[in-house]
């Protein structure tokens, strides 16, 4: 009964002629960018405890939590600092102390307020106690961001090493794009910015240099394809050969990460959703970003065997295709 | 491309069969404790437990052997009768410096003092320990070699280890694991134990308990202490001190055992020890010679106890009575069973769950792993037809080859792991998804069935190659520095990474190629 393809994403031989917002596409892009680096810095990430240190309890109190009661207990442990505040159900509380003066007063802040509560209402089950110290997190970040820019080297080296140079700044400059871009939604929507969402955004680097790959690889397969088509033209055509397979891979990691973010509790809905924009961005920037800077870093050197025999050609098409 | 030797397909048949057996052990019990049966561990955030980071500060225990150098030092020149000034330790550059009153003494100085510290003359610079050398016009440093400082630091981070073990043993938490991380720290994992407070407090001790004589002479009340005589605070009344002699009389490290137990007369709590022989013996000679004065027992630079010696004690047991209840007497029982820590040691970091969090965490990766895997398995089926399906049966053997490579690592599934299968699974099917549309196009350009199913496996090989290998490379960044849970990610990913690479281009390909085989259809239905 499945023998068939059932539907089609795209029609077959679709000719869009993506090439021409190229502009729009990258102005667009600069903008929620640039929009996304003064989020970074006004009003800046919400920094999760494993970068910013400090501690975060989670805690389920039998029947309704009284919060009046809760942070007269944490008071009374010397903790006037820590926020209280509800979180999932109406029994479950998160408690948040942040800059602890030292490491051990951070860990004994952590036993302090278990003390407070299970003094406060006998019954209360803790359920998440996370205690980082300063120079952990330090630390942590340290490496979270290591991690990124090494990640970010090495790609650029492979896809320097598989394809031309313009392939491989292309493919980068399209990732910083992106980066920025999930930063400033993570600085919109207060999501915490933790070891995880450094997996998050690995995970959509990983994830949207891949989609950069399969339309790199057929434009290079293009290039040796139709020798003499001017590489605007060539682009549009690998965008939409291979248009397809681009937005098949978005839907099934879409509906992948889709059960993760609706159903996979606060670390993982935290992280899924993230990779949804991310997912979204990615996509559209193979399309909208990586193939314009292509066109522009490549314009005259991917072509330049083809422009020898016929020199006039390069023009003509250019003028066809702006038509 | 198309034509499997019969080697190769039994070697992917093999693959498939003997990764499914390698999954056996997370659902059945070992046949027999002795049989490798290698399987998943559930992550801390899933199982419940609690983890610790502990910093070792291995600068105090320079600082000790720098304090060492500077007590051999004043004795070797007082018994020498070399007149010194400011004789004093420097932590900044691991040395020990002082002055000569007399600068024409500086060679019997050096010679003293490298006969004291056990130094030959042969041996060549830098294999010492410590360097006796003039430093300026009088003055003479004793540095630490780099090469010592290192060992005493690595020697100190392996005896906390084995410290830390006997303590969190003697708690009876059951399989708790230890591990050095780094230069510094100690990674602690205790499964179950989602309350760690005690833990934490046993594990912030030195512990370090000495036997010292008092100075009756001295008055903490009056100016500061005289020379080998330290004013220490007593445990329960900080703010009164007491004139403890610095020499130990008798080291903590001399017990053989120590048990809380109850005063018969009084009810009161106390620490019963004994000491091994040479301790017995020395505790002995002690007390025999000071009846009737009052000695003081430290721990930790505190005074827990200092009792009158009614009579020397010969049998090399002791007890120690000091205002305890059943805890404390227990977990100081507990501290001097396991022995000293050479240096202290802070908790940097704790994350503790529940149990209860770990089980609801466990249903939501569970219950997004099905909807995930239900939702790309109807995209496929719908979008590529037979050859979505074909792609379908090599994801559900990707699953199987994950979970079998990952029992087979023994690897740790977090929840950030659990997301990393069902992305895993989210992305494999992009080889199919690439190889369908590449079959699709060559029945377009007009090629025959086998033409582009030929066309389709070996065109889209190189881009399946290209787009993995960069996703490889960011996981592979993320294992290397992430750490705990992140790090399951990490791992599931890549796992899932080398899977695909199989069961997309090697398994789909095998069944695309016995279908066609099989059916000899003159339409591929794409």
């Amino acid at each position: 009964m499945f023998l068939r393809p059932s539907f089609r994403l795209v029609p077959d031989g679709t000719r869009i002629a993506f090439m021409r917002g190229r502009f729009l596409g990258l102005i667009v892009s600069a903008l929620l960018s640039s929009l996304s680096v003064v989020l970074f810095f006004y009003p800046g990430l919400n920094l999760g405890i494993d970068f910013k240190g400090g501690i975060v309890i989670e805690a389920r109190t039998p029947g309704a939590a009284d919060f009046v009661k809760i942070r007269a207990a944490l008071v009374g442990e010397h903790l006037a600092g820590a926020g209280v505040q509800r979180f999932g159900g109406p029994d479950d509380i998160l408690i948040r102390l942040e800059n602890p003066p030292s490491e051990a007063a951070t860990q004994a802040a952590a036993d302090r307020v278990r003390t407070a509560l299970a003094q406060a209402f006998p019954g209360t089950k803790v359920m998440r106690v996370d205690a980082v110290g300063s120079s952990v997190s330090a630390e942590l970040f340290r490496n979270g961001m290591l991690a990124l820019a090494i990640s970010l080297m090495m790609i650029l080296a492979y896809i320097w090493f598989r394809f031309e140079w313009e392939f491989a700044v292309g493919a980068v400059v399209t990732l910083l794009l992106d980066i920025t871009k999930t930063i400033g939604f993570l600085a919109v929507t207060r999501l915490p910015f933790d070891l995880v969402m450094v997996a998050a955004i690995l995970t959509i680097l990983g994830y949207s240099t891949n989609d950069k790959v399969v339309v790199y690889d057929r434009v290079r397969e293009n290039l040796r394809k139709y020798k003499t088509m001017p590489l605007r033209a060539l682009i549009d055509l690998s965008i939409n050969e291979t248009l397809n397979r681009t937005l098949g891979t978005s839907m099934t990691v879409f509906l992948a990460s889709l059960p993760l973010a609706l159903f996979g509790g606060s670390t993982l809905s935290a992280f899924a959703w993230t990779m949804l924009f991310g997912i979204i961005v990615g996509t559209s920037s193979s399309i909208f970003i990586a193939a314009p800077i292509l066109l522009f870093l490549g314009e005259h050197r991917l072509r330049k065997d083809a422009h020898a025999p016929r020199p006039a050609k390069p023009t003509a098409a250019r003028l066809k295709g702006g038509a | 491309m198309l034509s499997f030797s019969r080697l190769k397909i039994t070697l992917i048949l093999g693959i498939c069969v003997l990764g499914a057996l390698l999954c056996l052990p997370n659902i059945v019990r070992a046949p027999a404790p002795w049989f490798p049966w290698r399987q998943v561990h559930l992550g801390l955030d899933l199982q419940g437990g609690s983890y610790l980071l502990l910093e070792v500060d291995t600068k105090a225990v320079l600082r000790e052997r720098l304090e060492g150098l500077v007590d051999t030092t004043r004795r070797t020149l007082l018994a020498a009768n070399i007149g010194y000034l400011r004789l004093a330790a420097d932590p900044g550059q691991n040395r020990v410096t002082f002055h000569l009153r007399d600068p024409a003494q500086q060679d019997a100085a050096l010679a003293a003092l490298r006969t004291a510290l056990g130094l030959g003359q042969a041996s060549p610079p830098g294999q010492e320990e410590v360097s006796v050398a003039p430093e300026a016009a009088g003055e003479i440093a004793l540095t630490l070699s780099p090469v010592a400082i290192t060992e005493r630091a690595n020697a100190a981070i392996t005896q906390s280890i084995e410290i830390v073990r006997r303590r969190i043993d003697e708690t009876g938490v059951l399989d708790p694991q230890i591990a050095r991380q780094g230069d510094d720290r100690i990674n602690v994992q205790l499964p179950g134990i989602s309350d760690p407070e005690r833990i934490k407090a046993l594990l912030g001790q030195t512990a370090k308990m000495t036997f010292h004589l008092l100075d009756a002479e001295a008055n903490p009340a009056a100016g500061p202490a005289p020379p080998g005589v330290e004013f220490l605070p007593l445990v329960d009344q900080p703010a009164s001190k007491l004139p403890v002699r610095k020499h130990v009389e008798v080291d903590g490290a001399s017990l053989t055992d120590a048990r809380a137990g109850q005063n018969p007369q009084t009810g009161d709590w106390v620490v019963d020890f004994t000491f091994d022989s040479a301790g017995a013996r020395r505790f002995a000679d002690i007390t025999r010679a000071n009846v009737g004065k009052p000695f003081a027992i430290v721990l930790d630079n505190k005074v827990i106890s200092a009792p009158v010696i009614r009579e020397p004690i010969t049998g090399g047991r002791g007890q120690i009575s000091g205002r305890f209840d059943a805890k404390t007497a227990t977990d100081l029982a507990l501290l001097l069973r396991a022995g000293a820590l050479p240096a202290p040691l802070t908790v940097v970091e704790e994350r503790s769950v529940g149990p209860e969090l770990g089980a609801d965490s466990i249903r939501a990766g569970a219950i997004a792993l099905a909807v995930g895997f239900v939702l790309v398995i109807v995209f496929m089926a719908v979008f590529y037809g037979l050859f979505g399906w074909i792609a379908n049966l090599a994801l559900v053997v990707n699953l199987i080859l994950m979970l079998a490579i990952l029992s087979l690592l023994q690897a740790t599934l977090t929840l950030p792991g659990m997301a990393g299968i069902l992305l895993t699974l989210g992305m494999a099917v992009d080889a199919n998804i690439l190889i369908n549309e590449r079959i699709r196009e060559e029945v377009k350009n007009g090629r025959t069935p086998l033409g582009a199913l030929e066309a389709g496996f070996s065109r889209a090989y190189s881009t399946i190659l290209d787009s993995n290998a960069t996703a490889l490379l960011a996981h592979v960044m993320l294992f290397v520095f992430g750490t705990g849970p992140v790090r399951g990610f990490a791992v599931t990913i890549t796992v899932g990474i080398v899977t695909t690479l199989f069961t997309a281009t090697l398994l789909a390909r095998l069944i695309m190629v016995r279908w066609y085989a099989a059916t000899r259809p003159a339409l591929l239905p794409v």
